[in-house]
């Protein structure tokens, strides 16, 4: 695969570290840190309450069951209402902490999920095509979520676990400095052992999120084919190719989850282990007189206290790593450059009116592929009608791709009105220049809404004039419900015909002053296509209007014939003056015509 | 979608339902989970012994036995030992339990889509399923992490409430209070929790359907410049979720603090009472001690238990989501008559009425009594306007879908009476929309049958010579082995309709239906696969939709078709003889062609 061609896919720059990941993420997500001072003290003040009832317990004991003065209820009745008060308040800590987290995490994670989907949009048509669409849906979807476990909780955990860690520390250093060193000497290949083994974890679930990834690609295929796969009776072979994306994400997560076991359970077994270290060293040290048994003793709970937050820790650090896994995809999306990119402010609006052409020496070729448009140099005047004709391959949707900034030409330069459409801004340009693709895909929605998908505030009416203009009203009122017909997913209630129909309405409402038409209109029967053809030519007068088609009664309609053949423009003219010459047009012709006359 | 409240009782339903599915890996998971248990307790058991026959005798004699150190040593090794053990069992085990359930309701669901028809689909957004498929497995199945864990600890508990009751009855009555309140407040939780969980799986499910719709229709967004109306129409679905998943976590947030408060409120009402039971005389202050820590121990295992109570409604949902899928009906009944004569296939329509069913359930009629007959190894073209209903005949002719009234026949078999996969044996659609398979060029097209996979790819070239194919496949970087992409992006369309022929071609079919299969296909490469056609086409029995009249000019009949019924049918000259709809539709170039030059003709030039 080529530098070019690698560039252009989803998620192929170097993948980025743990903390560039965290990093990264804080930075789309700023609704992560709001606040979190506050959520901390209050989270430190919860964490805090949990030693309230050990502490009435042993004060209970001391103070009013074994007081030297006998048991002492009164004392003990007002020790265990305040104690009974902390923890109330405690728990208000805890629920305003919990409502803080997820509200912060929340937010953050949609604007990480809208982010992301605004950019997938914004990725170049190419880019686009290199993802499957079940696997873009994982990253605003699945793998979004894989991050809220994380940072709803164990950020803060993460924290906390520091926080006791040292506090442990210190008090243990107050009864014995050397069993304190023990008992880090234990633990320190456990900390040395967490870097490589925190990567198994996370190459682990980097594997897991993307066959998530690869599961949402095969159902989706499995739902989206489903009248193919019926028809071809291949249920069961599909059947079998979404259960192997199932097994092997099935594999990859019990594989995760085996390492993610073997990683804890380290620490539990370090933290056991510690404890026999300090029973056999405190036990030689007490012998020769430095340590008490109390001490010995108090100093086994104080380990206890140590190696809780290590196991939360080592718990907290997997979730990281699933976290880092989801998020380094959706990151990838979001990092993943836009090569078609909207020049925005700095770009320039251009003023409404017929709209000139030029082809500036363009050549394109596919990343990595061979040229598939060679040195096209042509203007095309404005308000004329052109047809491009060529066989299959020979460039024309190259052509139509090119002149709608879909793509970018890999040499030269494509303008209007004189003007580079790379300097064009968006905003400007799809106002003025609308292609209508073979396939115009539908939304699942009613006639009406997919119409006025161009132009959101039309109003109904102005919708049926649309379709009447075009001289589609007829087909219109034949619909049951009219505009309001609901059209099915991907517009699928609809024969693919009258599919086109509506994408044209759709287009010709958007009102621009180019229409580039790519076989916009190749699934609709002939004499409908006529009616089509004469009611665009009359309403594109004072419009530009570039139809590619290989059906010539489009070419003979048009002002003027562009033909493509092998990625070259080789005849330009009127069609009657290019059927004479007896070059490439004359021979589309002659098999045209060959179909028609029987 | 059921709206059945949540119980309790649905939950443990679908815990056993779980359970019953994976019951090894499970077992395997609640031993590792006792193991787990008994060894915590054994780890005190065993720094009591040690310190009572090592540690304390040492400190007394002020001399240390390295023997029994060591012994005592091995001994709390021993038990860490097997803690490790139950941990480890525990934790893979309830992994692989959850994992391997999801990977079963993943199977079953995505079968279910394969098996349920058309009709079903179409009522049914593919974002919906996706995430049928996905999160609501995942939803249904993750309350089984926490599960194992949670059963130990019941076993805990009842140990902790027997020794609880040997120690003093009275204290461990007023401790074992605390149970009903878990099981009241759990009741109030659940009851608040569901809607919310419901909701916000929903929720989940829309976004996950205009996130598909909107990147299968990424192409139309950019063309028309709509990104920030579709970012807009996704973050609406996003906040949504977003402040479902707030509601949810609010209501986890009130639930959780109190889950961990009430052992802890209960161990100090057993000091209280304790406390002025001990000072009446009616228990010794150390038993009470022992109630209490007992009871201290047990604040983290019913947190446990908090985990797995608060997991069951989203676990509930899931399955509702999942089951509504599972249970959904409707599929194709099959017979068990053959298709497997020899030669071509001798086709009828009679009296077929068809409607389709909208979103909102309602019907639109599509056919309405149509009959027609195709005899066998003859060519009919289907004709009419854009949306009359040409393609409904088509689907009814593979058996996509079976008609209303009426009956559609091959070789005088009803089709519901054919056996599973004996329609696709005998006959093939090639539709107006192709679609191919993420998969490679020869996949396309054998779809998998061994039948089809010669050593040289014989028939696999024959076929895609017959579709004027073969040139550009052979100019593929990998030739048949060449990877088409998702849904053949990688092509151009008129490539993609060439393999989809292929495809059909190489099944060598008793009856083959083109719906206006060649749309995207160039005049002359068109004629071409139609000369073709004709010439090998000797047992094949061909329905044509098409438009150009070089097609139609190749069958032996046309059937015309105005908004869903026969309103002619004859030959291609007859009709254009005698049928002005006919020749209204099928000389539309050549009229206006003609205006054309006639409009040339009287303007001087």
């Amino acid at each position: 695969m080529s530098v070019a061609e690698e560039q252009q896919r989803i998620g192929s720059a170097a993948v980025p570290t743990v903390a560039q990941t965290l990093r990264r993420g804080v930075q789309l997500s700023p609704e992560l840190r709001t606040g979190l001072g506050v959520t901390l003290l209050l989270a430190v003040g919860a964490t805090g309450g949990r030693v309230v009832v050990p502490f009435a317990v042993q004060q209970t004991i001391d103070r009013g069951l074994m007081a030297p003065t006998g048991p002492d209820a009164g004392a003990v009745t007002g020790l265990l209402a305040g104690a009974a008060g902390l923890v109330a308040l405690t728990a208000v800590c805890a629920y305003f902490v919990n409502l803080r987290l997820f509200r912060a995490t929340e937010g953050g994670l949609a604007t990480l999920r809208i982010g992301a989907f605004r950019h997938v949009h914004d990725l170049s048509v190419l880019t686009q095509n290199t993802e499957r669409r079940g696997s873009l849906v994982s990253r605003v979807t699945s793998d979004v979520d894989t991050i809220s476990n994380f940072v709803q909780f164990g950020g803060l955990l993460l924290i906390l676990s520091a926080l006791q860690l040292t506090v442990a520390t210190v008090l243990m250093l107050v009864y014995s400095p050397l069993l304190t060193a023990v008992v880090w000497a234990c633990f320190l290949p456990v900390f040395a052992l967490a870097r490589p083994m925190q990567r198994a974890v996370s190459t682990a679930y980097g594997r897991v999120r993307e066959r998530v990834g690869g599961v949402l690609s095969a159902v989706s295929e499995s739902v989206v084919g489903a009248s193919t796969i019926r028809a071809y009776a291949v249920e069961r072979r599909t059947g079998e190719r979404v259960d192997a994306a199932v097994e092997s994400h099935r594999v990859a997560a019990v594989q995760a989850q085996t390492r993610v076991a073997l990683t804890f359970s380290s620490g539990v077994l370090v933290s056991g282990l510690v404890s026999v270290m300090v029973v056999v060293v405190g036990t030689w040290r007490g012998v020769g007189g430095h340590l008490s048994l109390g001490e010995l003793l108090a100093f086994l709970f104080l380990v206890q206290l140590f190696t809780g937050p290590v196991q939360i820790g080592t718990e907290v650090l997997n979730e990281l790593q699933n976290a880092v896994a989801g998020w380094r995809r959706v990151l990838a999306v979001v990092d993943t450059p836009a090569d078609v990119a909207d020049p925005g402010d700095a770009g320039q609006a251009l003023p409404r009116g017929p709209i000139t052409v030029r082809f500036d020496h363009v050549s394109y070729a596919y990343p990595g592929g061979p040229t598939v448009l060679h040195d096209v140099d042509l203007t095309i005047a404005p308000r004329s009608r052109v047809a491009i004709v060529g066989e299959t391959g020979s460039g024309k949707t190259t052509f139509a791709k090119l002149l709608t900034r879909l793509m970018d030409p890999s040499t030269g330069m494509v303008l209007i009105d004189e003007v580079d459409l790379r300097d064009v801004r968006f905003s400007s340009l799809r106002e003025r220049v609308v292609l209508v693709p073979q396939d115009g895909f539908l939304f699942d929605d009613t006639l009406l809404a997919n119409v006025r998908f161009a132009r959101p505030d039309a109003s109904a009416d102005e919708v049926r004039l649309a379709f009447t203009e075009l001289g589609l009203g007829d087909w219109l009122e034949g619909l049951p419900r009219g505009l309001e017909t609901a059209v099915g997913q991907r517009g699928e209630s609809l024969s693919a015909g009258e599919r086109q129909l509506v994408a044209l309405a759709r287009a010709y409402l958007a009102d621009p002053d180019l229409l580039v038409l790519d076989e916009a209109t190749s699934a609709v029967d002939p004499a409908t296509e006529v009616r089509i053809q004469r009611a665009l030519d009359g309403l594109s007068r004072g419009r530009t209007a570039i139809s590619i088609a290989h059906r010539l009664s489009t070419a003979e309609a048009a002002d003027e014939v562009l033909v493509v053949d092998a990625g070259c423009v080789v005849e330009r003219g009127p069609a009657r003056e290019l059927v004479g010459r007896g070059g490439a047009y004359a021979r589309l012709h002659e098999s045209w015509v060959a179909q028609r006359s029987v | 979608m059921t709206d059945r409240p949540y119980t309790l009782r649905r939950g443990v339903y679908v815990l056993g339902q779980g359970i019953r599915r994976a019951p090894r890996t499970f077992a395997v998971a609640v031993v590792g989970s006792a193991l787990y248990g008994v060894m915590t307790a054994g780890t005190a058991w065993a720094l009591g012994r040690v310190t009572a026959t090592v540690i304390t005798p040492a400190f007394r004699a002020g001399r240390l036995d390295a023997g029994r150190l060591a012994g005592g040593a091995g001994l709390m090794t021993a038990v860490v030992l097997l803690l490790v053990a139950g941990v480890i069992l525990r934790r893979v085990a309830a992994g692989r339990t959850v994992y391997d359930l999801g990977a079963i309701y993943r199977r079953r669901v995505t079968a279910q889509y394969l098996r349920l028809p058309l009709s079903w689909h179409g009522r049914h957004p593919a974002g919906q399923l996706l995430s049928n498929a996905n999160a609501d497995v995942e939803a249904t199945w993750q309350v089984f992490a926490p599960l194992p864990m949670a059963i130990g600890v019941v076993v805990m508990l009842v140990v902790a409430a027997v020794s609880m009751l040997l120690a003093d009855p009275v204290l461990a009555l007023i401790g074992l209070c605390v149970f009903p309140v878990v099981f009241v407040v759990n009741v109030l939780f659940q009851r608040r929790m569901s809607p919310r969980v419901t909701l916000a799986q929903q929720l989940r499910a829309d976004v996950s359907d205009v996130a598909h719709e909107s990147f299968e229709g990424a192409m139309v967004i950019k063309a028309m410049g709509r990104e920030a109306g579709e970012t807009a129409r996704f973050a609406a679905t996003a906040h949504r979720l977003r402040a479902a998943n707030v509601e949810v976590g609010r209501t986890r947030g009130v639930f959780d603090p109190i889950m961990e408060a009430i052992p802890s409120l209960g161990t100090l009402a057993v000091l209280a009472v304790g406390a002025s039971r001990v000072a009446s005389g009616a228990t010794s202050a150390a038993e009470v001690v022992q109630v209490a820590y007992l009871f201290a121990l047990l604040a983290f295992p019913v947190r446990a238990l908090g985990w797995v109570l608060g997991e069951l409604p989203r676990s509930v949902v899931g399955w509702d989501r999942v089951d509504a899928v599972l249970r959904a009906t409707g599929g194709l009944a099959y017979g068990d008559a053959t298709l497997d004569g020899e030669g071509a296939a001798a086709v009828s329509l009679q009296h077929v009425d068809f409607a389709h069913v909208d979103v909102e359930g309602r019907s639109v009629p599509a056919l309405t009594d149509v009959t027609f007959d195709v005899a066998p190894g003859s060519t009919t073209a289907v004709v009419g306007a854009t949306g009359s209903g040409k393609s409904t005949i088509t689907a009814l002719l593979v058996r996509l879908v079976d008609p209303d009234r009426g009956a559609v026949r091959i070789d005088g078999v009803d089709l519901r009476e054919v056996v599973e996969g004996g329609v696709a044996g005998a006959a093939s659609l090639v539709a107006q929309q192709t679609f191919l398979f993420d998969d490679t060029v020869r996949g396309n097209i054998t779809l998998g049958d061994p039948a089809l996979d010669d050593p040289d790819d014989r028939r696999v070239w024959a076929a895609l010579r017959l579709a004027q194919a073969d040139a550009f496949v052979a100019g593929l970087a990998h030739g048949l082995d060449t990877q088409v992409g998702e849904r053949g992006t990688t092509l151009s369309g008129g490539q993609r309709q060439r393999i989809a022929l292929a495809r059909a071609l190489v099944r060598r079919p008793r009856l083959l239906v083109l719906d206006d299969a060649t749309s995207a296909v160039d005049p002359h490469v068109e004629a071409a696969i139609l000369a073709g056609l004709r010439e090998s086409g000797d047992g094949t029995t061909v329905v044509v939709v098409a438009y150009r009249k070089a097609t139609i000019a190749l069958a032996d009949d046309v059937v015309l078709i105005e908004h869903g019924r026969v309103i002619d049918r004859g030959s291609h000259a007859d009709l254009s003889q005698r049928s002005a709809p006919y020749r209204h539709l099928v000389e539309a170039y050549e009229r206006e062609a003609q205006a054309r030059a006639d409009a040339e003709a009287g303007v001087p030039a």
